[in-house]
């Protein structure tokens, strides 16, 4: 049997998302961001919520992620987007919505909104891409920079008596009643993905259950930022994120019973 | 025994020549064009070693791009 027997559409078992238009990706080489948008755009199809689905991007990497699925979007101003994304849903409760945003927008600039908005309870989806970088604006430290970790504004390490102490958000988030269920997932490797893909698919159910916020962290590469490979970025991603950013589910309160 | 067989397509003007499929598949499958490039100037990947890949769909999963589709067969 050789390969054109094989490459038939019967035989076919993974293809890109439908709802992942064509449009190239300004990703880098290897970025999670794209992983994540597969992701979403599968989940988003597997339920039927195409017509349904409001997503609103931040400002950073993924602020073109508008261009990139075949779903309506909104841009929020920076740092906005889950108290925009709190009017979307009240005004319109039966659409499907979600955030999707970076370290620099969600635990930074946003930090506000986004604690306020969990603490609320918004039924809305949250997903939180971490790389402990400011990717797009060319590798500033970001507050969840790694003590150490050398970036443009802190060439020497970041140190806890200059720049203070890496910011771990989610365990924050999970503290609050308004949150249903937080987790903290990479997609570094084909099983972490699918179980990524589990986390944002139990994460937009929730939400369209109106049990509260759902938050998805997802501990990623930015692997011009931090001047490595992709494959290299995903070695200093298994040995040195994960030690701050834990992977699991933090808050569920479904398990609970 | 049955044998599973499979095989992948590349777009490869999508492909950005990250080099994660390679590392991803366990049966040692893919490589990077060492000379061929696509039209933005990116190495893309392509199947080295067709016979022994086993449509795991692990490739396609760690595409941040999504241009790999895969194919499965079982043999009787």
């Amino acid at each position: 049997m050789n390969n054109n027997d094989i490459i038939r559409p019967e035989n076919l078992v993974y293809k890109k998302p439908s709802l992942l238009n064509d449009a190239h990706m300004h990703y880098c080489p290897g970025c999670s961001h794209g992983v994540v948008h597969k992701l979403v755009a599968e989940v988003i199809e597997e339920m039927g919520m195409a017509e349904k689905a409001i997503g609103v991007s931040p400002v950073g990497c993924a602020v073109f992620a508008y261009n990139y699925i075949d779903i309506d979007w909104l841009e929020a101003a920076h740092g906005r987007a889950t108290a925009m994304a709190t009017a979307t849903k009240r005004l319109m409760p039966d659409k499907l919505v979600f955030t999707y945003q970076g370290d620099g927008d969600f635990a930074a600039i946003g930090t506000c909104e986004s604690i306020h908005s969990c603490n609320r309870g918004e039924n809305i989806a949250i997903i939180f891409i971490n790389n402990a970088i400011y990717g797009m604006t060319g590798g500033q430290m970001a507050p969840t920079t790694l003590l150490g970790q050398k970036t443009a504004t802190c060439p020497y390490g970041r140190r806890p008596d200059l720049n203070g102490y890496p910011l771990s958000i989610t365990p924050l988030l999970a503290q609050l009643d308004g949150t249903c269920y937080v987790t903290r997932q990479s997609v570094h490797k084909p099983a972490s993905v699918r179980k990524a893909k589990a986390a944002i698919r139990k994460a937009f159910e929730n939400s369209m259950q109106g049990k509260g916020t759902s938050v998805v962290e997802i501990v990623s590469t930015c692997n011009t930022g931090w001047k490595l490979s992709p494959e290299k970025a995903n070695q200093w991603m298994e040995e040195n994120m994960f030690a701050k950013y834990p992977l699991g589910d933090l808050k569920d309160v479904e398990s609970k019973g | 025994m049955a044998k599973v067989r499979g095989a992948v397509t590349v777009n490869t003007e999508r492909c950005k020549g990250c080099n994660l499929c390679v590392v991803a598949c366990p049966s040692k499958v893919l490589d990077l064009q060492q000379k061929e490039v696509n039209n933005r100037g990116y190495h893309f990947a392509y199947m080295a070693q067709p016979d022994n890949c086993i449509g795991c769909q692990s490739c396609s999963l760690v595409c941040p791009d999504a241009c790999i589709e895969v194919y499965r067969v079982i043999e009787k």
